[in-house]
This record gives C-alpha cells, structure tokens and sequence, in this order.
C-alpha cells in the first residue's frame, strides 16, 4: 500500500472508529466538544514555567485514553508530523531564557527549558485533545454541535466539505499514482518531470469529481446549509460527563 | 398523464461562434407517461447524458420546451422540479458523499425540510424498497459495487420523485448484483427513464425504448419490437443484446 492509499485508509478508519458503539462514542457531541474546548483553553492558560500544574491537566486525557480504550500508538503515528512541528515550536527557548530555576542533580535547568517543556507539553495535549474527539466523533456529529454553538453555517459547511473532499482529492491521487506506479516499475515515487503534468490532471480532475458530487447534492436540494441531525437526543449522561468534567479540569487548574 | 415532455429541444456544446458544429440534441421530441419505465439507448455520445442533465437543470436550456411533473423548465421552477426528480448519477462514488448508508439517504428529505420522524420514516422506507435496511450504519466506503449502486437508487427514491433517470445503471455491476438491480427497479413505483449501453438489462426493466442517433430521436416505440430490430440498431451504432442474438438468429 502507498501512503496516499494509506492516508485514505487512515481518513476510513478515523470514520469508523467515529462510528463505533463505545461509551465515549455514544456521549453527546455538543458535550465532548465543550469539554475539549475547555480543555485547550485551560491548558493554554497554564503559566509557561508551570511544568507541574500542566502535568496535573494530563488526567483528562489519561482516563479518556483508558477508559475509551484508544491506542496512544495510533495517536503518535497519525499524529507524527503535527507533533514534529509542535516540537520545534518552543525548540529556540532555551538559547534564549538561560536564568537557572532549580537543579536536578548536576544539571541546571534553565527557564527556557521549563518554558520548552511547556510548550511543547501544551501542544501534544492540544492535539492529543483533538485526536480524542475527532476518533470518538463523527464530522456530521462534530458539525451539528459547531451549528448547536451557533457558530455561523458557512464556517460549518466549509468544515464539512474540506473533510469531503480531501477524500476526493485524495482518492484522485491515489488512482493516478497507480496507474503511474504500474507503468514505471522500479521507480521511487514520481519522477520530477511528471510532477507539473500530475498536478495539473490532479487539479482537473479533482475538480471534476468535486463538481459531480456538488451536483449530487444540488439534485437532492442541498441550497448550501446542511441539515445535521444528531442520532442521540442529550440524555442525563451527557450532562454529567460535561459538568464532570468541567468540574474536575476547573479544579485542577485552581488548585 | 405525462411526467415527462420534450418539445423541439435543441443543445449546443461550447461558446456561440463555436456551436454550430456541436449541436448535441437536434429538435427532440419526448415524453414519458406515469409508471413507464423507457429506456434511452445510443452509442457512445449521442447526446444520453447531456439529455439527462437538461432534465435535470444542471445544463442550461437553450432552445425547445421541458415540463416535468406539470412544471415548465424556468429557472423559478427549478428548485420544485428538482424536488420531482431523482437522478441516479453513472458513477456512485460521486453521487454517496455522506459518511453512512442512512446519512447519505436522510440528506434529501432533510433539505426539503421534513421533520426528523418523517426522514426516518422516508429514509428506513427507501432503504427497505432495495433491501438495506440492514446496512443503515455502514460506511459507504465498506460497501461493494453493486451495495453502493442500490444506496444511490435509494438516495432518490427517499425523495418520492416522480420521475428516475438512471445513467447507466449497471455499468460494473456483476451477474448477481445486476440480477438484483433489475428485480429492484422493476419492483418499484413511479416513472423511469434508464440511459444505457447495457440492452439486456434495458429489455428487462422497460417497456418502451427510444433509440438517440445524432442528436436525434431515430426510434421510440415497444422495447421488444425495437431490441429484436437488428437493422435498426445497426443503424445506429448499436448491436442485438446478447440474449436476443442467441434467442432468434443463433
């Protein structure tokens, strides 16, 4: 299997997982997006020499990844290149900030390596957040409760239709590169002198399937809204897992 | 009473100075009654598919007259027409962009502003009439061939249009999967209109055939009589479907 074969199956499976009937899966959408959102914003709000309130933020995703039962190994292979460049975010700190803090042993920590720390902390929680609502949510369910904030329709359906159409886009790639591949055994990849000619019939292409399946929706009296329904109606569960755990993310925070 | 019906409609491809080579459809005259299934068959470019989407109001009318379901192809009506018709796209993977069978079934009936009981009730109804009721939660890139080829017919008849039209309805179906696609479509209400190259499965889903050549209506009339006509099809660019040849010229 080709990566671009990989990522499509990968865009599949995150669909499925998504779907699946686990107890995380079944809590309402509206609900586990608030709390993510309260999560990212508490962990933003964490000082950057704070390393030990912001270890105490990772209980959130420790007991979801547990108790929803998610591979933390597919989160970092999914999630390599985001981390990568989270990594290198706070990465020049250290040159930077060199006053001592405190001494491990031998070793002088200096505050541009707390601050590195923190940083780099604050953005593997932030996608690992994200990672957690996105395979336990569908998009169609992650869309309705964006519409349920009201966050205005036209960010929603762009939402939606981007993440439909990298799938388009994506399976495109996927054809043309077979077809390349089986005529060019041998090869690593593409060769650079059909890079020009494989993006624009990538383009074309793409476009063309993008405007089939427009005009699918326009013929099924798509007027540029989608109507999202959630599956579920918000039960008493749903409320409590909110108020749980905003409660406990609130306390960890403040105290 | 008719659903469908055609006067003079004319099609040119491409900008002004240019259309007078590209006329596609020249003055077609058609119409289809309520409950008729009519096959639409031609070679390759004679204009199916183009007729197919100025029903449907995705090209742009130039000359003739369209009504369907009483109503006079303007662009004011499009909206209402569009409500009318189901269009089953050639290719499903196009026409299935929702994660799940019901999702993508639900999402006519949700634009047209039923109420969450009554999409269930269309949408668990369309899924019943191709036999899926079962496969509701399944993602639509898990289906086979012919399951999404049955989950797009089901798309449209969530709609309760009155009028089908199928492009090429059994093109990379196998045996089984075509068997079950004719045995659906003949089973089902309301008028149809199948574009096809496929004439087996033509002869065996409509009663009335008409043959495009050129742009043109070269034959409209009994499916039997017109798919046993080895001249005629000739003619036009097409051959005897395969169990005809065996049956009456072997």
């Amino acid at each position: 299997m080709n990566r671009i074969s990989e990522a499509v199956a990968d865009l599949h499976k995150l669909d499925m997982e998504a779907g699946k009937r686990g107890w995380l899966q079944g809590i309402h959408p509206l609900a586990k997006l608030l709390v993510t959102v309260l999560f990212i914003l508490l962990t933003v709000s964490v000082g950057k020499y704070d390393l030990p309130g912001l270890l105490k933020m990772g209980i959130y995703l420790v007991v979801v990844f547990v108790l929803g039962d998610i591979s933390v190994k597919l989160l970092f292979k999914r999630m390599k290149l985001v981390l990568a460049v989270v990594c290198l975010v706070g990465i020049a700190n250290p040159f930077f900030d060199r006053e001592i803090v405190f001494m491990l042993g031998n070793v002088k920590i200096t505050g541009g390596m707390v601050s590195a720390a923190t940083l780099l902390l604050k953005g593997v929680y932030g996608v690992s957040a994200s990672y957690l609502l996105m395979v336990t949510t569908r998009m169609e369910d992650l869309c309705y409760a964006l519409q349920k904030l009201h966050v205005p329709g036209t960010f929603v359906t762009v939402l939606m239709l981007t993440y439909r159409y990298i799938i388009v886009l994506l399976k495109e790639m996927e054809r043309m590169t077979d077809a390349y591949t089986l005529r060019a055994p041998g090869q690593k990849g593409l060769h650079y002198k059909v890079w020009g000619t494989m993006v624009g019939q990538l383009l074309l292409r793409s476009m063309d399937r993008a405007q089939t399946v427009y005009d699918s929706m326009r013929l099924r009296g798509y007027c540029g809204e989608f109507y999202l329904r959630c599956k579920k109606t918000a039960e008493k569960g749903d409320y409590l897992y909110g108020i749980v755990w905003s409660l406990v993310l609130l306390a960890v925070r403040i105290l | 009473m008719n659903v469908l019906e055609i006067e003079n409609l004319s099609f040119r491809y491409g900008n002004p100075r240019e259309r007078a080579q590209n006329e596609v459809l020249k003055s077609v005259n058609l119409y289809v009654k309520e409950e008729e299934s009519v096959g639409l068959i031609g070679a390759n470019g004679v204009g199916k598919s183009t007729l197919l989407k100025l029903l449907t109001g995705l090209l742009e009318m130039q000359s003739g007259r369209i009504r369907i379901a009483g109503l006079e192809m303007k662009k004011e009506h499009l909206a209402k027409i569009r409500a009318e018709i189901g269009y089953v796209f050639q290719d499903s993977d196009s026409q299935l962009f929702m994660s799940t069978v019901y999702e993508d079934v639900a999402f006519a009936p949700r634009n047209y502003g039923k109420s969450e009981e009554e999409v269930n009730r269309l949408a668990m109804q369309a899924l019943g009439q191709v036999c899926m009721e079962g496969q509701k939660d399944r993602q639509i890139y898990r289906l086979s061939g012919g399951e999404k080829k049955l989950a797009a017919v089901a798309t449209v008849l969530a709609m309760e249009a009155k009028l089908m039209l199928l492009d090429e309805p059994s093109v990379a179906l196998d045996p089984k999967n075509r068997r079950n696609l004719i045995r659906v479509l003949n089973g089902l209400p309301g008028a149809k209109m199948i574009a096809s190259h496929d004439l087996d499965f033509v002869y065996d889903t409509c009663q009335r055939v008409v043959v495009l050549y050129k742009g043109e209506i070269a034959a409209d009339g009994d499916a039997e009589e017109i798919l046993t006509d080895r001249d005629l099809l000739e003619a036009h660019g097409l051959e005897l479907p395969l169990s005809f040849s065996r049956k009456y010229f072997s």
